[in-house]
């Protein structure tokens, strides 16, 4: 099957090859330019980022909409012996992600001035471009594993490289626990390809153990938590969680913006694509387990942010709460719920993306993210003001911005499958507002202070920065249907997955069982 | 003609964009006339979209149309679309909202001249606009929470909108969260119905079987707590008087005409699913608000406070009706609160204005003679809320004392409470036209009061004309003059009918009328003639509110405070501190292994010679 599928890309261009090739290939180019040229690397390596991000939108819009499966799959033998295979592959789950990643990097290369050695900060970036690349791409378990661990190198170097005052200790503690976690999932990478293999051959193909499901249940539930534990500090999930906000804090704006909008996503996206997918049976088992973990994170998340002095550790507490929604949707199984929760993975990556930007340029012009110094901001820069306000609402869930359609669509599935869970987690957007009209009135509001009247507005770059967050945020949040009739079916595809290797059945809430005189009755599909 | 409904919220919302752009360069006044355009522009075409379905037969059900946008939120078996709903109930709404909403804009242009901000204010009235019309017009609950969400937003905006003062900046906040706890009520009901009845669409909603009594109830509750906090019931109703913080314009159309009755539309639109066990609840509750805060608002000294008080209190009687199950007399008592209201405090704002930012009530008097115009309209406004016939609050307030006497239950007492908030309103609003118009000048040396300009004064005169005779839309007097009764008959299940006899009505009308004059008559000896003495009047108990906001304020600033501070010290000391305690442990482990680790070749000689020694050992022991 393997070789069939690589008689047929071999035939069309490898585009999601490229995707993960062209940064690396960008990455080498700036690290051979002269050192006595530092003002093109950065523009060098947008140039490289761009492509990347050019290359996501043509996998968008070739991207066929109604099919469940696998798209743009690419296989290289690898490792032939042990059955590891250079493969990867893109569906409606991973698609978005990956064009957030393309889209991202760029921008962040283009925003922030790193003030220093720009060239291995480029080359970093880059790196980390392709290495989210590849661990959204791989289908094969070994090669997300080197991918999932690849992306720390280069975002430890950016924290310690580039961070501000306690970025050693930030970096290390972040590098560690991150890795802490992945080790047992080597293990259980191992196990499960051996384990799986019986009389066939082994293999590392994610669809193919999928399907196979040898496990013993028992087996397959240890080697479901070993996944987890992986996952959960990297989304991260309470409690496992006090590595995220060192590391925003400490880290430069680029790594904060990446660390936000695409890192944290590899915690999500692998607890659905190597949790429900792999194993079914055990993800059903653990469910109530994470579902209340991620609504304890979705409060004590908004709890812990409210009380914090310094604002990107708002912004980093406030990310815990957002993603614990996405941990809920997750384990509540239903097309809504893992809908919004594939969809809140976007939003939360544009909405806490651009507020961490925007912390950073009023750190550049402050010098200052301790909430209590700034005072009046609004007064001096309107404009600036004006983009944070429709960034904070689209975080804080208003209608009509994206935030809102994530979170919707996450509460309203998971009402049908744990109602409870969705009734405390909505009091998190009574908990959301507090915490971010509170921080925007003391920075925002009131009278300015004499430096903080001389804080300048926003320059047109800054502005042309910011600009594709807000388009994204406004247009995610009016005309979502792009997105979701291209993750709908994959998410389907994985419920079905679930019904089948478990007891689970999603709960049937169809159409109004009115009879309606125009169109019949809707009970015959 | 119905089909031109997507241009009644998409009007304002082009002036929104327009003013977004080249606000600033079109400045002061051409902004607030591009605002008022767009606004009165809304308000025309809400007029010929009611033609046209005034055109349609109601008989044979033809007053109801949808228009589908397109697709908003389709997940699965979920479909949400953006879509309006022209029915009796909505187009009723858009009007008096259009209506006035234009009117208040017109006004703005004369009371924001000179504001920095001049033509953002425009922009957020117009965002409002949009989003007030989306709230009425949206056919599913998912586009109503859109307009739901966006009113409470430009409602915080508003309200902070002069933010360099603190408590301006407050008021915003507080505003927003509280009503944040009606929205979470309004998620849940949402979720509940789905989950129900498969789907989200008023439409479907009111031809689907009834839900089970338990969910129905929970439903109906969650609604009311949605209604709660947007209307400002018991208990979630301490942000309004503090939303007072705002532009008196905003006061006027978000914070008593408009944005605070969508609680009311909310509950009447979703007539059909309200079981009867919380339609008690909603009675008792409107009722003790309407008491509560007619209280509240016979001790207060700021101009708008009372007002402000005097909203909550009228918002009171809308939810008192809708739980006695007359809807009707609830929507008719929202448009002519919303002419009287408005009108009075766009009338309180032309004598803060003409006294130059005063308004503590016991700085001004005897203003009617530098005010004509204000007082001649301010006393319209206060004879139509006092309830005297035949002014246009004396008609829809009748018709809630009656259905509170009718109601099943407790029908006397929640009579009687509507009663005595009667007098109550009778009273406060008496002695506030006293102390503002009448008796002996007050004021500071250097105020001189003065009348408003044209642009403010104009809609005072046309809001007074409708406070005068907003009655004629339903007369009781003869069955063929309820017109708004007989326009919004289809759109509900179980049209409600007044069951007592003509001798009961006119008799209940009576003793209305006549506690209204108690009222009036007891301010006129008290605050104008001083025969009674006024101090007791205005106890300090009822001037603070019963310190319902600052026991609020109280435990959320202590025990809140606290409580989530000491969860954040416990994420930075218990959870984090057993991150960096299992550091430094696996520190201090490395450095007690360290020592054997030296480098000398002697020391791993002698520990591979121990080792070899040791295996050889066992081995040998288990050969034996």
């Amino acid at each position: 099957m393997i070789q069939l599928v690589a008689a047929q890309s071999a035939s069309s261009f490898p585009v999601l090859n490229a995707l993960i090739i062209v940064p690396i290939v960008g990455a080498l180019i700036v690290v051979l330019l002269p050192n006595s040229r530092p003002e093109l690397m950065r523009p060098v390596g947008a140039i490289f980022a761009s492509i990347a991000g050019a290359l996501s939108l043509y996998v968008m819009a070739q991207f066929s909409i109604h099919e469940a499966g696998f798209q743009f799959q690419s296989v290289q033998s690898w490792i032939p012996n042990l059955g590891i295979n250079w493969h990867v592959g893109v569906d409606g789950i991973s698609l978005w992600l990956v064009v957030l990643t393309g889209l991202i990097t760029p921008i962040v290369l283009i925003a922030v001035d790193p003030h220093h050695d720009p060239k291995p900060y480029t080359a970093w970036l880059l790196l980390l471009q392709a290495g989210s690349f590849g661990a959204f791409l791989a289908l094969d378990l070994f090669l997300f594993f080197v991918m999932f661990e690849i992306v720390l190198v280069p975002m430890y170097m950016l924290i310690g490289g580039w961070g501000y005052d306690d970025r050693r200790y930030a970096a290390t503690k972040f590098f560690l626990y991150t890795m802490a976690g992945s080790a047992l999932m080597l293990v259980a990478i191992v196990s499960v390809a051996t384990l799986s293999a019986g009389n066939q051959d082994i293999t590392f193909n994610v669809v193919e153990l999928a399907q196979r499901q040898a496990l013993s249940t028992n087996t397959a539930r240890l080697c479901f938590l070993a996944f987890a534990l992986a996952f959960v500090i990297k989304v991260p999930i309470i409690p496992v969680h006090t590595w995220l906000p060192d590391a925003h804090t400490q880290a430069p704006t680029a790594g904060s913006v990446v660390l936000a909008a695409v890192m944290l996503k590899l915690g999500t996206y692998g607890l659905l694509r190597f949790g429900l997918y792999l194993f079914p049976e055990a993800s059903v088992w653990a469910a109530p387990t994470l579902a209340t973990l991620g609504v304890i994170g979705v409060i004590y998340g908004a709890i812990v942010a409210t009380m914090q002095k310094d604002l990107k550790r708002l912004v980093a507490y406030s990310s815990i709460a957002h993603m614990g929604f996405i941990v809920l949707g997750i384990f509540a199984f239903t097309t809504q719920s893992l809908e919004g929760g594939v969809l809140q993975m976007i939003n939360h990556g544009l909405s806490t993306g651009a507020l961490f930007l925007m912390v950073g340029m009023l750190y550049e012009r402050r010098k200052t993210r301790a909430i209590e110094e700034l005072s009046g901001i609004q007064s001096a820069a309107p404009v600036f003001a004006g983009f944070f306000t429709v960034v904070m609402l689209s975080s804080i869930g208003v209608p009509g911005l994206n935030g809102f359609v994530g979170e919707f669509l996450v509460l309203i599935g998971s009402y049908e499958t744990r109602r409870w869970w969705t009734v405390i987690a909505a009091t998190g957007v009574i908990l959301a507002a507090l915490y971010l009209l509170w921080a925007y009135q003391r920075v925002f509001h009131g009278e300015p202070t004499p430096e903080d009247e001389q804080t300048p507005d926003l320059t047109l770059k800054e502005g042309l920065v910011l600009t594709p967050f807000i388009v994204g945020i406004v247009f995610l949040g009016l005309y979502p249907k792009p997105l979701l009739e291209r993750i709908e079916p994959a998410v389907d595809d994985l419920i079905a997955h679930l019904e089948h290797h478990s007891d689970y059945v999603q709960p049937d809430i169809g159409a109004p069982v009115v009879v309606d005189e125009n169109h019949g009755s809707e009970d015959d599909h | 003609m119905v089909e031109l409904v997507w241009l009644v919220p998409t009007l304002p919302l082009l002036g929104f964009c327009l003013l977004l752009v080249t606000g600033r360069m079109l400045g002061e006044p051409r902004a607030g006339w591009v605002a008022t355009a767009a606004a009165a522009g809304s308000f025309l075409v809400t007029l010929v979209v009611f033609i046209g379905l005034l055109g349609k037969d109601s008989d044979k059900g033809e007053r109801s149309y949808e228009f589908i946008l397109f697709e908003w939120l389709p997940a699965g078996s979920l479909r949400v679309e953006a879509g309006f709903l022209v029915d009796p109930l909505s187009i009723t709404m858009a009007l008096f909202v259009t209506g006035v909403g234009a009117l208040i804009h017109l006004y703005s242009i004369g009371y924001m001249h000179g504001d920095p901000k001049y033509s953002k204010f425009f922009l957020y009235l117009n965002l409002f606009l949009f989003s007030m019309l989306m709230l009425v017009f949206g056919n599913n609950l998912v586009v109503t929470f859109l307009g739901w969400e966006g009113v409470g937003a430009c409602s915080y905006f508003l309200i902070s909108f002069w933010h360099q003062r603190e408590s301006a900046a407050t008021a915003g906040k507080k505003a927003f969260v509280t009503n944040r706890v009606g929205d979470w009520g309004f998620m849940i009901a949402t979720f509940a119905i789905w989950s129900a009845l498969g789907t989200v669409t008023y439409t479907e909603i009111s031809r689907s079987p009834a839900m089970s009594a338990a969910t129905g109830t929970a439903v109906s509750l969650l609604l009311f707590v949605a209604a709660a906090g947007k209307s400002a019931q018991l208990p979630l109703y301490v942000w309004l008087p503090d939303a007072m913080e705002g532009p008196t314009p905003v006061s006027a159309m978000v914070h008593a005409a408009t944005m605070v009755t969508s609680g009311v539309y909310l509950l009447v639109r979703m007539n059909n699913v309200l079981t009867d066990d919380a339609l008690l609840i909603i009675a008792v509750v409107g009722g003790a608000t309407a008491l509560f805060a007619a209280l509240c608002a016979v001790a207060q000294h700021d101009i708008k406070k009372v007002l402000a008080y005097s909203t909550i209190s009228q918002l009171g009687y809308m939810f008192l009706a809708i739980g006695s199950g007359a809807y009707v007399a609830a929507i008719f008592h929202v448009i002519t609160h919303a002419f009287f209201k408005a009108l009075l405090f766009l009338g309180s704002g032309s004598v803060i204005h003409g006294m130059h930012d005063e308004q503590d009530m016991r700085k001004m008097g005897a203003l009617r003679v530098a005010m004509p115009i204000t007082a001649a309209t301010f006393i319209v406004g206060w004879l139509a809320i006092a309830g005297v016939p035949p002014f246009a609050g004396f008609w829809s307030k009748d018709e809630i004392l009656l259905a509170a006497w009718e109601q099943k239950n407790i029908g006397p007492l929640l009579w009687a409470v509507g009663l005595v908030t009667a007098l109550l309103t009778a009273y406060y609003m008496s002695r506030q036209v006293i102390l503002v118009f009448f008796g002996e000048q007050r004021w500071e040396e250097d105020v001189h009061p003065h009348e408003s300009t044209w642009t403010m004064t104009t809609p005072l005169c046309v809001l007074a004309g409708a406070a005068i005779v907003g009655g004629a839309i339903n007369l009781p007097l003869v069955k063929d003059w309820l017109i708004l009764e007989h326009f919004l008959e289809p759109i509900f299940h179980h049209p409600h009918h007044f069951s007592s006899g003509t001798t009961t009505k006119i008799i209940l009308a009576i003793v209305s009328v006549v506690a209204g004059l108690i009222g009036i008559s007891v301010a006129v000896l008290s605050w104008l003639m001083r025969r009674i003495p006024t101090e007791p009047l205005e106890p300090e108990f009822l001037e603070n509110a019963m310190y319902v906001d600052a026991t609020y304020a109280r435990v959320v600033g202590g025990a809140g405070t606290s409580g989530f501070q000491k969860t954040a010290d416990f994420d930075a000391e218990i959870v984090d501190g057993t991150v960096n305690r299992i550091g430094r442990l696996v520190m201090k482990l490395g450095q007690l292994i360290q020592p054997t680790q030296s480098g000398y070749m002697r020391n791993y000689a002698v520990g591979v010679a121990v080792g070899a020694v040791a295996i050889v050992a066992v081995l040998a022991w288990g050969l034996l």
